[in-house]
């Protein structure tokens, strides 16, 4: 029916739940998202496999469901990966331009990205992505596309994300198990900046910050280039095995209670009052102090953002922050989330839309579907890209060496 | 109020302090003969072993054979009780040996028979002769057997018993810090090192004088009465961000586990060598770690600025709890604090009262509840304070981490992120 090229699917194999999205290119070139799946997650533990026999069984929930719903069957997937070992730094890279006339060719442009990419990784990271920040040329800053440009040295800074590669291959093995071809391989932070960020919001200055079940993931673009890109170990899951501690419910409970009366801020009104529910047999539970559980989980938030910020803060990366913190992931639906943040940032705080790409509307307006969606859009520009130089075939090859080995 | 106490003649304040290093047993010898050749101004070194052929060796210029008649200076041959037959056997040349020093440091390595035997015996003598005994000691590495591990445990025991402060050195923690190209030589080399490296710490702080002085008596107010073990650790970093590599060092450091020691310790020395370059705000960020992670604890800074640690940092951290089970058995240590009037007089103890220099403690008398329970409520608003904040730390024992229990911890600034946060921030809920 359809011509599998046209067809982009985007995979994440989150901590808390699987989550496919099916998108389209239309005739005109536009990218409209036509099926959604997701299965609950059992396999995952901080956003790494930790059973891969049930994560391979939600993940086929989740691509049986994408399947019926897009009436698509699908082939390869856009596979998004995350873990505490996923680090993300900048580079420089220099290349002489050899040519006789001087004048930088596509070739140079490669080479150069290449030597920005032989960094001194520990011997078991590989480098998930390399992307380009800004050329210079002879010292002339600020060069976008040097090619065609004269000159005698052509230098790059690229952001390099690298992560430790059986780790990696843990998840694309999961894939590969199912008979789907990965087609690349995405950090999430990066997918999710990418669904949510518009070009002006990039070139302002955004923190995006996706607040998983096992990890918060988040990416900086300034001046329209990524900056920075982190992973924090810490998510939805530490917030409700706080609550299970600190008020000696059951983790189902805790899950219950932070979904159902989970706040980031502490109301002063709250004080002294409790929360009763009844059980499953209908019998009154134990009461629980709704201002114990507000401190716990603002006190968790208040630290995960903090530690973000911890982080971006050295690189005096805040105050080129103008369009602000965008939220998503299942953590944004936390109540008083974006005030948290906006506080501990010292900036506004959005929940983030992804509103740049057309297609089903239940699947565009949940936050937790954001990394799904920008890892279909980093395919559909993948994709745009392919006739021109053959980069995702080149990135396709370095997974399949990363197999061989 | 009454008349201003007397202030001492000035010479008088700062006293000479003579400090000993006795290496006893093999493993005692041979850090002792590290620690003397690594240069030790005003220390005087003795190697005292079982052993003559081994003491032969020992680059130590001051030697002894322990037991000669018993042993036929022929080692103790792994045997504690010979060890310390040996030893109470030449209790009155040892007594010679501890007279009039301040502080004897005892290096042993434990587990062997010498050492484990020995090293109890020579403490108790150096205490009863008024010097504070300050004992580190090197626990056998695993594959050495169940065996001296046990001698080992029995004999740490003992030596905890017997002197101020013992600072252990498990063997097996090592491993932490070596590689698999590491030879068996230079695995005991690093050993001596760190034994080596203990030694030059606390006596760079009680010989020196800092900016911020640490000396003989807050050394004292960590270790002494403790009869707990002490850990140690120093780190030393250089260039632009020595402070916050330096702390990074200390945490990471194998014998303070992941910084869970200094959670569990209620005393903490801390000095800090610098060169003149030393700036406060480096200060700063050693302590903000530092303050963090023990934050019941009660922390002494010291800080020195040395023309030869220009451009570097060192630190050095003295960490010493107290068991839980100790803390209602002991009163007070210190003498300044304890209330004497309100304890009732069967408490203390004359011969300590007649004997001031000698600093024998004698074993706690038997008290049954009632009386204790007459003695807490006696006891000043200021002990009662202390208690209070003593009892807060009990908990804590088991770190809770729930469903990340197997899974790989997250560790960020030394701080386990999958314990709750709450808890981390020690912020109550009633």
């Amino acid at each position: 029916m359809f011509d599998s090229s046209s067809i982009i699917v985007g995979l994440e194999i989150g901590t808390s739940k699987i989550c496919v999205v099916v998108g389209e290119i239309n005739a005109a070139g536009a990218l409209n998202i036509i099926g959604v799946g997701q299965a609950r997650s059992r396999g995952v533990r901080k956003g790494e496999i930790c059973d891969a026999t049930l994560a391979a069984e939600d993940v086929r929930n989740a691509i049986v469901e994408a399947e019926q719903m897009a009436n698509v069957e699908i082939r390869s997937v856009y596979l998004g990966v995350t873990g505490n070992h996923v680090r993300g730094f900048n580079n420089h890279g220099v290349h002489p331009v050899v040519s006789a006339d001087r004048e930088i060719t596509a070739e140079d442009v490669q080479d150069v990205i290449k030597n920005a990419k032989a960094i001194n990784l520990p011997s078991d990271h590989t480098v998930v992505h390399a992307i380009r920040q800004h050329f210079h040329v002879d010292g002339q800053n600020g060069i976008l596309n040097p090619v065609g440009m004269y000159g005698a040295r052509v230098e790059v800074d690229v952001h390099v994300v690298h992560g430790h590669i059986d780790r990696l291959k843990n998840s694309i093995a999961v894939v590969k198990g199912l008979h789907l071809e990965v087609d690349e391989i995405v950090f999430t932070g990066l997918a999710s900046a990418l669904a949510l960020l518009s070009n002006e919001q990039k070139e302002l200055g955004s923190l995006v910050i996706d607040l998983g079940g096992g990890t918060a993931n988040y990416a900086v673009y300034a001046e329209g280039i990524i900056k920075h890109t982190g992973v924090l170990a810490v998510g939805g899951d530490h917030v409700s095995n706080d609550l299970a501690y600190g008020l000696k419910v059951p983790l189902g409970r805790a899950e219950q209670l932070k979904i159902e009366n989970g706040s980031a801020l502490i109301e002063t009104a709250i004080k002294g009052e409790t929360l009763s529910t009844p059980g499953e047999l209908g019998l009154p539970q134990k009461p629980i102090n709704l201002e114990h559980l507000r401190r716990i989980m603002a006190l968790r938030l208040r630290e995960t953002f903090e530690l973000i910020e911890s982080d971006l803060s050295p690189l005096a990366l805040l105050e080129h922050l103008r369009a602000g913190v965008f939220l998503c992931g299942g953590g944004a639906r936390i109540a008083g989330v974006r005030e948290l943040a906006a506080d501990v940032f010292a900036l506004p705080a959005f929940l983030g839309k992804t509103n740049s790409i057309s297609g089903l509307k239940s699947a565009l307006d949940q936050p937790e579907f954001a990394t799904a969606i920008g890892l279909v859009k980093f395919g559909s520009l993948q994709q745009k890209r392919k006739p021109a130089n053959g980069f995702a075939d080149s990135l396709k090859k370095t997974i399949e060496e990363m197999f061989k080995r | 109020m009454s008349a201003p106490p007397e202030i001492p003649a000035v010479p008088d304040v700062r006293k000479k302090l003579t400090l000993k290093v006795f290496g006893v047993g093999g493993a005692g010898c041979n850090a002792a003969g590290s620690a003397a050749q690594a240069g030790f101004a005003e220390l005087e070194f003795l190697a005292i072993n079982t052993d003559s052929q081994a003491l032969s060796v020992t680059p130590v210029a001051a030697k002894f054979v322990l037991g000669a008649s018993r042993t036929r200076g022929l080692g103790a041959g792994g045997d504690p009780d010979l060890g310390r037959a040996a030893a109470e056997e030449d209790v009155e040349k040892l007594r010679g040996f501890c007279n009039g020093s301040d502080i004897i440091f005892l290096l042993a390595g434990l587990g062997g028979g010498t050492g484990t035997g020995a090293a109890p015996v020579i403490a108790r003598i150096a205490r009863e002769s008024g010097a504070l005994v300050l004992a580190l000691v090197t626990l056998p590495f695993e594959f050495e057997g169940a065996r001296r591990q046990l001698q080992a445990q029995t004999g740490l025991q003992r030596l905890k018993a017997a002197a101020d402060a013992v600072i252990c050195l498990p063997n097996q923690k090592l491993f932490k810090l070596l590689d698999e190209k590491t030879s068996v030589l230079e695995g005991f080399a690093i050993s001596n090192s760190l034994l080596t490296e203990g030694l030059r710490g606390i006596w760079r702080l009680l010989t020196q004088t800092g900016l911020i002085n640490v000396d003989f008596a807050d050394l004292c107010s960590v270790t002494r009465g403790r009869h707990a073990a002490s850990l140690f650790a120093t780190a030393e970093a250089t260039g632009e961000k020595r402070a916050e590599q330096a702390m990074e060092k200390l945490l990471a450091h194998p014998l303070l586990d992941g910084g869970q020691v200094l959670t569990e310790s209620d005393s903490v020395l801390i000095s800090v060598a610098g060169g003149p370059d030393l700036m406060m705000a480096e200060i700063n960020k050693l302590m903000e770690p530092l303050r963090r992670q023990c934050e019941n604890a009660h922390i002494i800074f010291g800080a020195a600025i040395d023309q030869q640690f220009a451009g570097r940092i060192s630190v050095t951290l003295i960490a010493s709890s107290q068991p839980q089970h100790d803390k209602p058995a002991m009163p007070l240590p210190l003498p300044e604090v304890s209330p004497a009037a309100s304890v009732p007089l069967e408490f203390l103890d004359p011969e300590a009262k007649d004997r001031p220099a000698s600093r024998f403690v004698a074993p706690p008398p038997t008290i049954t509840d009632e009386k204790k329970e007459q003695l807490y409520r006696g006891q000043t608003g200021r002990a009662r304070k202390r208690s209070s904040r003593l009892q807060k730390e009990l908990p804590l024992e088991i770190v809770f981490k729930g469903r990340f229990d197997k899974s790989e911890p997250t560790v960020r600034h030394g701080e386990d992120l999958d314990v709750p946060t709450y808890i981390r921030q020690g912020v109550p809920l009633n």
